[in-house]
């Protein structure tokens, strides 16, 4: 399957950033035409395009935005998802810092679809980078007319927000980004109320990825047809890949949705020093884990699942050999420990009595015993808390042992360090690492 | 805490951004921390004076975010990614290299105010593994040298770039852009780099393109 550049298909432009630059590929005529349709003949295109999000879950876009109760006497709030914080996704980031006005003209269309007069895009604190260019691109938007009052003529008035994070995983979940936003700790809500109906202020919200929408002002002027050519019937577009790992060109892959690990891999530039493939993720740590035998599966939301897996943020992060499950495990679950918000037991204390166990294997000193408690563990965090947050902690563990369960067994005699030689894994070697 | 005039007019803009003054706490709490190289009890007074809240409502916000320090950073922020991609890939490697050069461990600023070290959880830059940030600018595809080299040139005072960003400020110019990221440096360096081109590249090269459609988007 050939690679398809649209979202990153000019990014070789350095003024691409820019209002002017972003113009002269085209930018802002979708704007134009969409401002002159009937807000629902947009969301129908939309949900006609099959566009499903690009954050993680993968729910079909047009129904959320369909959601959103119209003539309520509210005001509606539209939220972008700009907190990618997941080990492994490193996609939005890309995104906002080489084409941050494509997501600026999908949040103005998207808004007047939604009839939100007030949008945020809520970044990730540790990366003022993007910040910065996303907040410049609103900046000439509006000197521009294209944000603000009475925009081109047609009555309708935009106020965007860039909302800078301060450092907690748990944003990304929708509810606690919310509450975040609202100036709270950021911890999940319970839902019902969906976002759509109570979210913002207790009003109508809808949370969108940024990738997401990216794709908007593609589908709305280019159009449906043109939008499923590509991918499948469930999973149609196009999705920006970011490979990573140990491969010899990590980096922003475009392509179809159901292109296979083994497609992107050869364009990554196969594995450094032709080592085998171990194990990889198809999008972030809370997805299980695969193995070289699912290479050749499509990377669509559906064969991911029939696989056992999903297609999560769609950032595979691939390992070779030379690295220890027990130990990318356990990291992974130092990361979910240290960012559990504490609301709910099974999570807050069920990822630290999982990441005490794993650093017990990991110093080689597990047994067969605790294999099983740490099966029976898991078990009791899944479907027990309020956001995803608590199942991404108890997924790692019996992904991997479905797998490498003889690697947990080595690792209740031997350190892991003494079976895998750390140094093997990294990506430099000699002088750089002294 | 006295607060300048300046720094009045700069928190009731950030009030008058959102459309409740409480959704200001967050962008506040960056502004103090510009101000100071902390979060300090007086800061978030000041910033519970101006959302509308209990002392005690702000001081639950500030401790929950990691990137709000309640004691004092120094000069510059030095963040070590040690999440599974960058830690096995060479940042365990990289983060013990600058907390030796440093002589301080996770959490912990050197005795002359110059450094703050952190073991950070992913960067969203695992295609750059191992990365590094100073005062969160990227530092990516570090290698224990060349991080080592990066600390020693801030030490020494010498310009050092962002290898996709601007020119190295100071941990108190990054959280004033936090609060206000209009700060004027969108178009410095070179944010778009190799990695992010990979797929780009090749697909020129091969004369792959997504199909053409009647109308521009």
């Amino acid at each position: 399957m050939t690679l398809t550049p649209v979202i990153t298909e000019h990014w070789d432009d350095p003024e691409l950033f820019t209002l002017a630059g972003y113009r002269r590929h085209g930018g802002y005529t979708a704007l134009a035409s969409a401002l002159k349709q009937d807000p629902d003949a947009i969301i129908g295109t939309v949900k006609d395009s099959g566009l499903r999000g690009r954050g993680g879950a993968g729910f079909p876009t047009g129904l959320k935005w369909s959601f959103v109760p119209q003539n309520d006497g509210k005001p509606h709030y539209l939220v972008v998802n700009a907190d990618e914080s997941e080990p492994g996704a490193c996609k939005d980031i890309p995104i906002m810092i080489a084409n941050p006005h494509a997501l600026i003209e999908g949040v103005i269309i998207t808004s007047f679809a939604i009839r939100a007069n007030h949008a945020f895009i809520y970044i990730r604190g540790e990366v003022p980078e993007a910040i910065r260019r996303v907040a410049n691109a609103v900046r000439e938007a509006r000197e521009a007319g294209l944000i603000g009052t009475d925009i081109m003529g047609t009555g309708f008035d935009l106020d965007i927000v860039v909302h800078s994070g301060a450092g907690a995983y748990i944003c990304g979940e929708e509810t606690a980004l919310l509450n975040s936003l609202e100036g709270l700790r950021g911890q999940p809500r319970l839902k019902p109320p969906f976002p759509a109906v109570a979210g913002l202020y207790a009003s109508p919200t809808v949370i969108n990825n940024v990738e997401t929408i990216c794709n908007i002002p593609y589908i709305v002027g280019r159009g449906v047809d043109w939008f499923r050519q590509f991918g499948t019937e469930k999973s149609p577009g196009f999705k920006v890949f970011a490979v990573s790992g140990h491969v010899n060109r990590p980096g922003i892959y475009e392509a179809p949705l159901g292109i296979t690990m083994r497609e992107l891999l050869d364009y990554a530039g196969g594995m450094i020093d032709d080592r085998p493939v171990k194990f990889w993720l198809p999008g972030g740590s809370s997805v299980p884990m695969l193995t070289a035998e699912h290479l050749d599966t499509p990377m669509t939301y559906e064969a991911m699942a029939e696989a056992g897996t999903m297609l999560g943020t769609g950032t595979p992060m691939i390992f070779n050999d030379t690295v220890s499950v027990v130990k990318a495990v356990t990291r992974w679950l130092e990361f979910y420990k240290h960012e559990s918000c504490g609301k709910c037991t099974p999570c807050r204390e069920g990822t630290y009595w999982i990441t005490g166990t794993l650093e017990r294997f990991q110093e080689g000193h597990g047994s067969d015993r605790e294999m099983e408690t740490l099966t029976d563990l898991c078990g009791q965090i899944m479907g027990r808390s309020f956001c995803a947050l608590g199942d991404a902690a108890a997924t790692p563990y019996p992904a991997a042992m479905k797998y490498f369960r003889d690697e947990f067994a080595a690792a209740t005699s031997t350190p892991v360090d003494d079976s895998f030689d750390p140094a093997a894994s990294y990506v430099f070697s000699g002088a750089a690492a002294r | 805490m006295a607060i300048s005039e300046s720094t009045r007019e700069q928190l009731e803009q950030l009030v008058a951004r959102y459309p409740q003054p409480r959704s200001a706490l967050m962008p506040m709490l960056h502004l103090m921390q510009s101000l100071e190289d902390e979060v300090t009890a007086d800061g978030i007074a000041v910033c519970a004076e101006f959302a509308g809240v209990s002392a005690a409502e702000a001081t639950s916000v500030a401790s929950f975010y990691t990137m709000y320090k309640r004691k004092p950073v120094g000069k510059h922020h030095i963040g070590v990614c040690i999440n599974t991609m960058c830690g096995l890939l060479g940042g365990d490697a990289v983060y013990d290299a600058v907390s030796e050069r440093l002589g301080v461990g996770h959490n912990e600023a050197t005795a002359d105010g110059e450094f703050f070290l952190e073991r950070i959880e992913c960067q969203a830059a695992c295609t750059h593994a191992p990365v590094m940030t100073v005062d969160w600018e990227f530092m990516d595809d570090v290698t224990p040298t060349s991080a080592v080299d990066v600390v020693d040139r801030l030490a020494r005072g010498e310009q050092v770039e962002s290898t996709r960003g601007p020119v190295i400020r100071d941990f108190q110019a990054t959280e004033h852009t936090l609060a206000f990221p209009e700060d004027g440096l969108a178009a410095e360096g070179t944010p778009v780099d190799d990695k992010m081109l990979a797929g780009l590249r090749i697909a020129k090269e091969r004369g792959m393109a997504a199909p053409a459609s009647g109308q521009e988007g």
